[in-house]
């Protein structure tokens, strides 16, 4: 496994008495599509702004690219670095362009950089209007701009979808997916589950400040054991039970709720198993659907549990 | 890898004196001052019964007594915002993740609304120059000049103390209001205080230190620049003139602003340095 483009140890952060972070540690490898998640306010934007040497931890080292955050030399890394934090903050009496040439500037990007970005995000048709007369997500759009000028390698991305409708959120993510196929690492958080379920390499959950848990999705649903839901339907009356079919499977539960279809919760381990069951049955049901325990299913499992949980894959 | 970087300064310096342009700030204190400094050439002389254009050393006398007021509050004003504005807006953050240092962002953001400040004064006070040029001789326009490059200095200074509160207060009303009490404490409780003071103290051994104390004010090192060079204008001003001649060379003065101006930012930056 390659060195960590992100690599995060034994973090603290308090504020007064209170700890915004606390023993916080891992790692992102490059070109992988990292989620930070928890609720508000549970410590990802502290997380991110200590990644990014805006604040200065109590304890633990950060490193970017193999340089400490708080070093002399992190001012070079920088420039390989695009930032988006939560609820962008733009200058409302600059243009969409001159925000945009302000920050190239800043980043000793050529200027010329500045019109592609914008034709890509789509603003060109209000690259000349001054940002206080933008929508929310349009100033979201010229604020990921801002963070894709120089070509980083780093991403940090803090709740990026808020305020895009649907169809900007797939656009972003799709951008998101070239980015990656070229290298780049990016972190994001984010509360919205549904949006990164699917989409993430990795994931860290964060509660209270502290890591909670961190892996791949399946890793943490493997560590959490949490049932798959299998749904079987029969089109003709069948006789007997569905029941009868799982005897061979005592960790299994079925609810038969509605007429002519179950809902079946097993362990991981048995899924096949009952899959084949099922089919192999005089009367196999007329449609099966297997649902994996959801990014919202893993969080909430580790919200409900203790503390201290030994499953954690940390 | 540089650790400063003059280009950044200048692009922040450039956005900073671009805001001030765009939203009217650089022409509105320019005519303020052009206006106020018409008003007070022709009328300054009114208490003592004559209206009219009196000479320069009348005219930068009765400017004094206005740019002491004003200048020190349009430059507070202008400052106090720099830091903890973006700091509530959301904006820090970003600005400080790119690849610039804090002190160039300080300097940066110094720069730019100091060259506002210094475009307004000069524009302002110079239209005046032009228009009180006429008939009068160099010594008197050299003279005028002066008061126009204390006005800038006495400016800066302001500012600097501006973006040290700026850096050290927790949000903007804090801020705004440390500036005010800033201004209240050095421009009119200050000398007052020193007065009563002085007054008391006549006669006992340690009331030579009240005139050196003068020089501790950056508002009464503008006015001492500006008046002690004229005798006949010295009687208005009395606390000026209870300034020993020693202290009152342009030389010690100048750098008295100097250190007004420096010393603020510099605290500004102890204190900004550190994430």
């Amino acid at each position: 496994m390659s060195a960590s483009v992100i690599d995060v140890r034994g973090v603290h952060k308090r504020y007064g008495e209170v700890f915004a972070v606390e023993d916080v540690s891992f790692g992102v490898s490059a070109g992988r599509l990292y989620g930070l998640i928890g609720h508000n306010g549970a410590g990802k934007s502290t997380l991110i702004r200590l990644m990014l040497g805006l604040l200065a931890p109590d304890a633990g080292s950060i490193r970017i690219l193999g340089e400490s955050v708080l070093g002399p030399r992190f001012r070079e890394v920088r420039r390989r670095i695009g930032y988006l934090p939560e609820n962008v903050s733009l200058y409302d009496n600059l243009t969409g362009s001159e925000t945009l040439r302000f920050y190239a500037d800043m980043k000793s990007v050529d200027p010329r950089a500045c019109a592609p970005l914008l034709e890509r995000l789509q603003l060109t048709h209000a690259a000349h209007r001054p940002v206080r007369t933008y929508s929310k997500g349009m100033r979201q759009r010229l604020g990921f701009a801002q963070a894709l000028l120089g070509d980083p390698r780093v991403l940090f991305l803090d709740e990026p979808t808020s305020g895009l409708d649907p169809e900007g959120i797939r656009e972003f993510y799709r951008m998101l997916q070239n980015l990656k196929q070229q290298g780049v690492t990016v972190l994001l958080s984010s509360h919205n589950l549904a949006q990164l379920q699917d989409r993430v390499d990795g994931l860290a959950l964060i509660r209270g400040g502290r890591l909670q848990a961190a892996g791949t999705i399946h890793e943490l649903r493997e560590a959490l054991n949490l049932p798959v839901r299998i749904h079987a339907a029969w089109h003709s009356r069948i006789d007997g039970s569905p029941k009868d079919l799982l005897g061979g499977f005592p960790g299994c539960t079925i609810d038969m709720s509605r007429d002519g279809e179950c809902t079946i919760s097993c362990p991981q381990r048995d899924k096949v198993g009952v899959l084949s069951a099922l089919l192999a049955a005089d009367h196999a049901p007329g449609d099966l659907r297997v649902q994996e325990p959801s990014l919202e299913d893993v969080f909430l499992g580790y919200s409900t549990a203790p503390e201290e949980n030994d499953n954690a894959p940390v | 890898m540089r650790r400063f970087d003059p280009r950044v300064i200048l692009v922040l310096a450039r956005k900073e004196f671009r805001d001030r342009l765009r939203n009217r700030w650089v022409i509105a204190v320019a005519g303020i001052f052009t206006v106020f400094a018409l008003v007070i050439a022709y009328f300054g002389a009114a208490q003592a019964g004559a209206v009219g254009f009196h000479g320069m050393d009348v005219t930068i006398t009765s400017l004094v007594s206005l740019v002491i007021y004003l200048v020190p509050l349009i430059a507070l004003m202008l400052g106090y915002d720099a830091v903890v504005g973006e700091r509530e807006r959301g904006s820090l953050d970003l600005l400080l993740s790119q690849p610039i240092s804090r002190l160039e962002l300080l300097l940066g953001k110094y720069l730019g609304l100091a060259a506002a400040l210094a475009i307004s004064t000069v524009a302002g006070f110079g239209l005046v120059g032009i228009v009180l040029s006429h008939g009068v001789g160099l010594p008197a326009l050299a003279r005028y000049g002066g008061f126009v490059l204390s006005t800038l200095a006495l400016g800066c200074a302001f500012l600097s103390l501006a973006v040290l509160l700026s850096v050290k207060a927790a949000d903007r009303v804090t801020a705004s209001g440390m500036a005010i009490a800033s201004w209240f404490l050095l421009v009119l409780v200050y000398d007052l205080v020193l007065l009563g003071l002085m007054v008391v103290a006549s006669g006992q051994r340690y009331a030579d230190v009240f005139p050196a104390l003068l020089l501790l004010n950056p508002a009464d090192v503008f006015r001492i620049l500006n008046v002690y060079a004229m005798e006949e204008m010295r009687a208005l001003f009395g606390l000026a003139t209870a300034v020993p001649g020693t202290l009152a060379s342009p030389w010690v003065l100048g750098t008295v602003m100097l250190a007004w101006i420096v010393v603020p930012l510099a605290l500004a930056y102890r204190s900004f340095r550190t994430p």
